[in-house]
């Protein structure tokens, strides 16, 4: 500890070239901070989907409608807790660059299914009271000013309504949740678009089906597949992690491209880094040798070394990632694009490994070399 | 002239102890390389999709869909409406045949070869004979075009080299329906190679749509023809339709994906130039440091402050450029023509496409690695041109 005086001085001797490094690294671990929040967006929370919830889709695509009739055949299956569905509604607000999700549910097992996303038990009763009604989630909301009791047109794109291409809905409540949860959806009643449609009518898009044990899941699926089978309507049921999965994958790897260049580069940023703060060890060999001199042990040589390569990179770091985080916290930059807008927790802790990696790896090669110096050696080289 | 002659001869001392200095200016070097190399290869993703979305369309042809509908995914057409689309003016006749073709566009979940476990959404078109003629970019790379009345499909050039099964002579599995592949083909690069074709009769069947269609493409008379053709639609009370030229539709379909990809590679590739211009200042620093003594010694020769600072300012856009040189060839070596597709969100289906690292996008990397070397040089070329001659001569 009484040496800390020292690594201060040792650290700011070249005042210039630390700043730089250091600036260096803030701006490195900064966009650390910015691509892990990229590739979490591009993963769609996959994190958050539930084991313990099964997706049943059209066998052939997602976009087939499936018969309402399904619902009482899965609820009645042993092993199912609760079944619901979701019919895709696509409708534009405004502008077709309005983009969000908009889907129809039937509010209760919907709620019951997905305990997340949070509304206050009053909005709850005003969504079932009002068949117009819509919960829409907070992020949704602050992006167009909407509050509970606020009118929303939206066009149709899929499902003409009766009366023409607009349809009516109230904001019964704004839901929340925690980060990482889809907070830019809009959620309104099923039986309003199902009595409301110009046609379609006992169709809807997708079951989500809650169970009680994860690890039946597999053989779960199978039933209902089986089931199904040779009816007009055969279906796929996967995991909703599965789905998540495999939505992501639709995307396809120019994601994990981007990612992937930019970490590469990133990584490299790093090393340049370290060579920078290993060289400014390697040109004091001499004063190492006089510490030796002094009667300092290699461990302690070592000691200082490390801490003041250590602080450079932890003090660069620390302020990049913590500026990234802030940025986060502030939401999602393009309006609605990316829906998950977050930097992981487990990301935040492999940027700290990182920063101390980086920091080592400067350090450590100059500070043995200091250790196992022959102090007439190094006196003399000068 | 003589200023030029003191710059020059400066400048040349300065670029043949570059390799003296061969660490510290590699340092530069990587970093700006580094910064070329995602600026450029990121944006080839979005020069490469947008290109094949744009290459989708063409001003001559029209695409017509239900009134409300944004894709042909969500829209609607019956036998009747698709009757009275074709009488429309404008409209291309080979003969007495006017060159129209109601179509209908569905997905079906099909296996990617890179990731065989988890489908994705492949696009198929059900087509009318006429279709092949108001396309006139369409052609057969391999095998032969499916018989109407059949339930044979050819499959684009981009569906063959990214989903399983595609090759001539597989059968395609999707729910009940069995599709034998006969034929492969090209449609100048653009979003129809990614897509399975076949006779819209067969789709109608398979998919229980009756006799409706979702889209009508026309090809028309000239470009100039389109807004007679519209007018005459939009007067028709009988029908509520949308009209749109088939390029602009495909352009406003690539601008969510494409913006959002240029917007994410326009931040990183700013950040990282950040952090590369601080490189370049400390190895320029260093430069200037360790020569302090020669450049005051030319100083007090006579060779002016200002060539002292153009010198050394022209040394920093010279690692400047050679990382942007070394930069854009790696990223043009590694990506351009990456084959690989991807969701299109508007319509719901995959589109596979190549990276584009165009002759533009390499010279904005150059452009951008030189911006970075001359701001990396020059608080250290002021510097050098500042430092008092005796201090400077005293130094180490």
């Amino acid at each position: 500890m009484k040496f800390l005086p020292l690594v201060w001085k040792n650290i700011w001797r070249k005042k210039f070239r630390t700043t730089f490094t250091l600036l260096s690294l803030f701006i490195a671990f900064l966009l650390f901070g910015i691509l892990m929040t990229i590739r979490a967006a591009f993963s769609f929370g996959i994190d958050l989907a539930g084991l313990d919830r099964l997706v049943l889709i059209h066998k052939v695509s997602l976009i087939m409608p499936l018969p309402v009739s399904y619902q009482a055949r899965i609820q009645q299956t042993p092993g199912v807790e609760l079944a619901s569905h979701q019919t895709w509604f696509g409708g534009v607000y405004q502008d077709p660059s309005n983009f969000f999700a908009n889907i129809a549910v039937e509010p209760e097992t919907f709620l019951k299914i997905y305990p997340e996303f949070k509304l206050p038990p009053e909005q709850i009763a005003a969504w079932q009271a009002d068949r117009q009604g819509a919960i829409v989630g907070r992020d949704l909301a602050t992006r167009f000013g909407w509050k509970t009791g606020d009118r929303v047109p939206l066009t149709a794109t899929i499902w003409r309504a009766k009366q023409g291409d607009t349809w009516e809905f109230n904001i019964a409540g704004i839901y929340d949740g925690a980060d990482g949860v889809d907070r830019t959806q809009f959620f309104f009643r099923y039986d309003y678009l199902d009595e409301n449609r110009a046609g379609g009518q006992g169709q809807v898009g997708w079951y989500v089906v809650k169970i009680a044990d994860p690890a039946r899941s597999a053989e779960l699926s199978r039933s209902f597949d089986d089931m199904f089978a040779n009816s007009p309507a055969e279906t796929k049921t996967t995991t909703e992690k599965g789905f998540v999965e495999g939505f992501a994958k639709q995307i396809g790897d120019i994601g994990a491209i981007m990612i992937a260049i930019s970490s590469t580069v990133l990584f490299m940023f790093g090393l340049v880094a370290a060579s920078t703060m290993a060289q400014s060890v390697r040109e004091r060999t001499s004063e190492l040798a006089v510490l030796k001199t002094l009667g300092f042990s290699g461990g302690a040589i070592l000691t200082l070394v490390l801490a003041e390569s250590l602080f450079i990179a932890f003090a660069g770091g620390v302020l990049g990632l913590g500026l990234a985080w802030l940025f986060v916290q502030t939401g999602d930059p393009t309006g609605g694009m990316l829906p998950i807008f977050l930097l992981p927790a487990r990301d935040l802790v492999i940027g700290v490994a990182l920063m101390a990696l980086i920091g080592f790896l400067a350090g450590v090669v100059p500070a043995i070399a200091a250790m196992r110096l022959r102090i007439t050696d190094a006196l003399r080289r000068n | 002239m003589r200023w030029i002659s003191q710059t020059l001869a400066v400048l040349a001392l300065n670029i043949r102890t570059i390799p003296a200095r061969l660490s510290s200016s590699g340092v530069a070097i990587i970093g700006i390389a580094g910064v070329v190399v995602v600026f450029v290869s990121v944006l080839s993703i979005a020069a490469g999709f947008s290109a094949a979305m744009e290459g989708s369309g063409s001003p001559d042809r029209a695409l017509v869909m239900r009134s409300g509908a944004d894709s042909e995914m969500v829209s609607g057409l019956g036998g009747p409406e698709v009757e009275i689309i074709k009488q429309a003016p404008g409209i291309r006749r080979a003969g007495e045949t006017p060159l129209v073709s109601a179509e209908l566009l569905v997905v079906v979940d099909l296996p990617k070869q890179s990731s065989p476990d988890a489908p994705a959404n492949v696009p198929v078109r059900g087509i009318e004979p006429t279709s092949i003629r108001v396309r006139d970019e369409f052609s057969l790379v391999e095998g032969r075009m499916f018989e109407f009345g059949t339930n044979e499909v050819v499959v684009g050039r981009g569906a063959h080299g990214q989903f399983v099964s595609m090759n001539v002579g597989d059968t395609i599995v999707s729910g009940q329906n069995r599709w034998p592949v006969v034929g492969v083909f090209a449609a100048g690069g653009g979003v129809a190679e990614t897509e399975i074709w076949i006779d819209a009769r067969t789709l109608q069947g398979a998919y229980r749509r009756g006799n409706s269609f979702q889209s009508v493409l026309a090809r028309l008379d000239s470009p100039e023809s389109y807004d007679a053709f519209r007018d005459w639609l939009t007067a028709n009370p009988q029908v509520n339709l949308s009209i749109r030229r088939e390029n602009e539709y495909y352009a406003m379909q690539s601008q969510a994906l494409t913006r959002l990809i240029r917007t994410i590679g326009f931040a990183i590739a700013g950040l990282m130039g950040i952090g590369a211009v601080f490189g370049a200042i400390l190895t320029m620093y260093t430069a200037v440091a360790t020569r302090a003594r020669e450049i005051a010694t030319l100083r007090a020769l006579g060779f002016n402050t200002g060539s002292v600072l153009v010198s050394i300012l022209a040394e920093s856009l010279v690692l400047g450029a050679i990382g942007g040189v070394i930069g854009g060839a790696a990223a043009y070596l590694a990506f351009n023509g990456y084959q690989t597709s991807t969701m299109n969100f508007q319509t719901f289906s995959q589109v596979a496409f190549a990276f584009r690292v165009t002759p533009g996008l390499l010279a904005m990397g150059l452009i951008y690695a030189l911006t970075m070397g001359l701001i990396g040089g020059l608080f250290p070329a002021i510097r050098a041109a500042r430092l008092p001659i005796p201090v400077a001569l005293r130094e180490l």
